[in-house]
């Protein structure tokens, strides 16, 4: 007897021609569907993909010239290299996807076919679509927000990243007057070894480190103290006290920072303005490069110690009565209880979070930018003024400068040291949990 | 013991002025933005702390005035954070539904790889998405925008949004199911309606950050009758310093204060979001 063998026939037919397999398994409506659509990309990456490539490849060779034409010098556009590298990817993102859908044809022929030699009908269009609904309905769901994500978030990052292997830079490498060229790890090595570089880079960063570690440290502090004192069981209103406290933290921080930046303004500022009233004179706020520092310091407490205060207060609020009942059966004291009960407990709870402000704060834009976007400018850094963060610095690189390549190389390295972080936070928590879940 | 009473006085009543310094330093910038928006005049420079005479007429300028074009501004920012909100509020729970209540393959990785992603500056990728943008011909419009806050808000929300679905208990679907109820009835008809706290808390953080947003809106808005609110105040402060300040603390005043509103209300969840993001590192 012969065993028919519909299986290898219908996913061979879908190799030669993505659809065809679903025909030959008489599912109409899906084999057409399918054929349509791998016959029209079928096309589009024939003529596509060879150019793409050679485009991410040589990011172009031929450069814009002049020529002269009646007497007159006309500009010829040549390829233009970051349009090239951009495309390129596009067109290997799709591809990507059309690998994955060509192979899911594929197995799908075989499958069905397979199914046929055991003597089962294949499902017809109502099927199918029966089918997608009860079990891959997770994947349907997810196909919009992934193609978006892909697009609009891994694309751009996996440009950038590219970027830095580049010498995309003004004022020899931008396009469409220049072409742009593969350089390796040079903009890396520039950042380290070129003096004028590395003096910035090295600067920004320790001041990046410092500000980071201070932010955090000033408003969980304040933040800290604050949810201390509210606590005490004498206060009364402890929601009204709440509320006011907090206002800070809701006002949107573009508009408080702003606000902040005139307050602040050294001529007409008020706050200038009530020093001189007490004759104690004006203060360059803004201008000098150490009360600059001071005061972004000052301005991130008042913007971040009320997210601090509310954490506090929810771990405040869970801790048992019982501790400290105990505490004081064995003699402690008010300081001896906060120093033993209430300040442990708080830690070991927002260890985690504390962690991850202090990986937020590396990347602040918000406050330095709006407030004193950098200033005051030092004239021994490339481009960067005293209290730029490497954020803030990336941020003019890129946007007023166009150095792109070394701004791309900065932003690798703020993503190996925030990823740094948040994995080592992520190893300790997971430690303390199972740390709890042993006692 | 009449000594530990006159302490713990002492204690109180200085944690109480204590209290009212907090208060005050956090009240004045807001106060003093406030009472600037009411001043005559348009310069930064006030004599007293509450103004002489107050006055209305920054507000009616706002609105009134043909060069400012605030009134253009705020009807851009209101249709571009409404798009926004409704298609960034299906997109995250669409997304954190699925990768919340059903397992299959890759799910953990997707997961890695979206927390990785939210490690990478949010900057660096806006080059790339500029240049992407001029590709397709959409920048200078609105739509670009919508769409970038949309799906920018799955990277944003997705893990509260997840942990809370995570929450739900798995109970109520089981039973749905026992009744023949399928997988899109089980979303449509029983999870929708238990996870409105959570829609509206993604509803108001991508609507009230559309508000709020000025750098990736200047730098996709190229024409002044494009620009949203923010990119407007923001103008107002860098080119013009203390010649509008008033002016601008109107505008500020304006949008500052729905925005404020609607954040005490929500805050809760941004804490409990906080909170649930690092316990899941």
């Amino acid at each position: 007897m012969k065993t028919k063998k519909h299986g290898p026939t219908a996913a061979l037919l879908s190799v030669l021609l993505p659809g065809a397999g679903q025909i030959y398994n008489r599912q109409w409506i899906k084999g057409i569907f399918l054929l349509a659509l791998g016959m029209v990309s079928t096309g589009y990456f024939l003529t596509v993909l060879p150019k793409a490539i050679r485009g991410i490849v040589t990011l172009g060779d031929v450069p814009s010239r002049l020529v002269e034409a009646d007497g007159k010098t006309v500009s010829i556009p040549g390829d233009h290299s970051i349009n090239l590298m951009i495309q390129g990817l596009i067109v290997l993102f799709l591809f990507a996807l059309y690998v994955l859908f060509y192979a899911n044809v594929i197995r799908d022929a075989y499958r069905t076919g397979r199914d046929r030699d055991s003597g089962r009908v294949p499902a017809d269009f109502r099927h199918t679509l029966i089918y997608i609904h009860d079990f891959k309905f997770p994947q349907a769901m997810l196909v919009v927000p992934a193609a978006g994500i892909l697009f609009l978030t891994i694309l751009p990052i996996v440009f950038m990243i590219l970027l830095a292997f580049t010498n995309y830079s003004s004022p020899h490498h931008i396009p469409p007057g220049n072409l742009v060229d593969w350089t390796g790890l040079d903009s890396f090595a520039q950042l380290f070894r070129l003096k004028s570089w590395s003096g910035t880079f090295f600067g920004v960063l320790g001041w990046t480190v410092l500000w980071a570690f201070v932010a955090t440290a000033t408003t969980f502090g304040c933040g800290l103290i604050v949810a201390l004192v509210l606590s005490q069981k004498e206060i009364v209103l402890k929601g009204v006290w709440r509320t006011l406290i907090i206002i800070p933290y809701a006002i949107p921080q573009m508009i408080s920072l702003l606000a902040m930046k005139m307050m602040f303004n050294g001529q007409f500022g008020p706050i200038n303005q009530y020093l001189s009233h007490f004759g104690l004179g004006r203060l360059p706020w803004l201008t000098d490069p150490y009360w600059a520092k001071f005061t972004v310091i000052v301005v991130n407490v008042w913007i971040g110690m009320p997210l601090s205060f509310l954490l506090v207060s929810g771990v405040l609020s869970s801790i048992s009565a019982e501790l400290y009942e105990a505490a004081r059966v064995e003699g402690a004291g008010r300081w001896q209880q906060a120093r033993l009960v209430t300040l442990p407990f708080i830690f070991f709870a927002l260890g985690p979070v504390l962690i991850i402000q202090l990986a937020g704060n590396f990347n602040n834009f918000n406050v330095i930018y709006l407030l004193t976007n950098g200033g005051p400018t030092n004239p021994n850094y490339q481009f960067a003024g005293h209290t730029d963060l490497l954020i803030t610095w990336l941020y003019k690189l890129t946007l007023n400068n166009n150095i792109y390549n070394i701004a791309s190389a900065i932003g690798i390295i703020l993503f190996i040291i925030i990823a740094g972080l948040s994995i080592w936070n992520y190893r300790q928590t997971r430690s303390f949990k199972e740390e709890e879940m042993a006692q | 013991m009449k000594k530990t009473r006159t302490s713990t006085k002492v204690r109180v009543a200085g944690s109480y002025l204590f209290l009212l310094t907090v208060v005050g330093w956090s009240l004045y910038p807001a106060s003093w933005v406030v009472l600037s928006s009411f001043k005559p005049g348009k310069s930064l420079y006030s004599e007293t702390f509450v103004p002489r005479s107050l006055t209305l007429s920054h507000y009616a300028e706002l609105f009134q005035s043909e060069s400012l074009m605030f009134s253009t501004w705020y009807f851009n920012t209101l249709k571009v954070a409404v798009f926004s909100m409704l298609f960034s509020t299906l997109l995250v729970t669409l997304s954190a539904y699925a990768l919340s209540r059903f397992r299959f393959p890759w799910r953990k990785a997707s997961l890695t790889l979206l927390l990785i992603l939210g490690m990478f500056p949010g900057f660096m990728s806006m080059v790339a998405v500029y240049i992407l943008l001029m590709q397709i011909g959409l920048l200078n419009t609105h739509t670009a925008l919508i769409v970038v806050y949309s799906f920018g808000a799955i990277m944003f929300n997705l893990f509260v949004a997840k942990g809370f679905f995570d929450t739900l208990p798995k109970g109520i679907e089981e039973a749905a199911r026992m009744d023949g109820a399928g997988n899109l009835k089980v979303f449509t008809r029983i999870m929708l309606p238990l996870s409105k706290p959570m829609l509206v808390f993604v509803a108001l953080t991508t609507f009230t950050g559309a508000w709020v947003d000025f750098i990736f809106a200047s730098l996709v808005l190229r024409s002044k009758e494009k620009w949203t609110v923010a990119v407007g105040l923001y103008d107002m402060v860098n080119s013009y310093q203390n010649a509008y300040f008033t002016l601008f603390a109107a505008g500020a005043v304006f949008i500052a204060i729905p925005i404020t509103l609607l954040f005490m209300y929500l805050q809760r969840h941004f804490v409990d979001g906080l909170t649930a993001g690092a316990n899941k590192g």
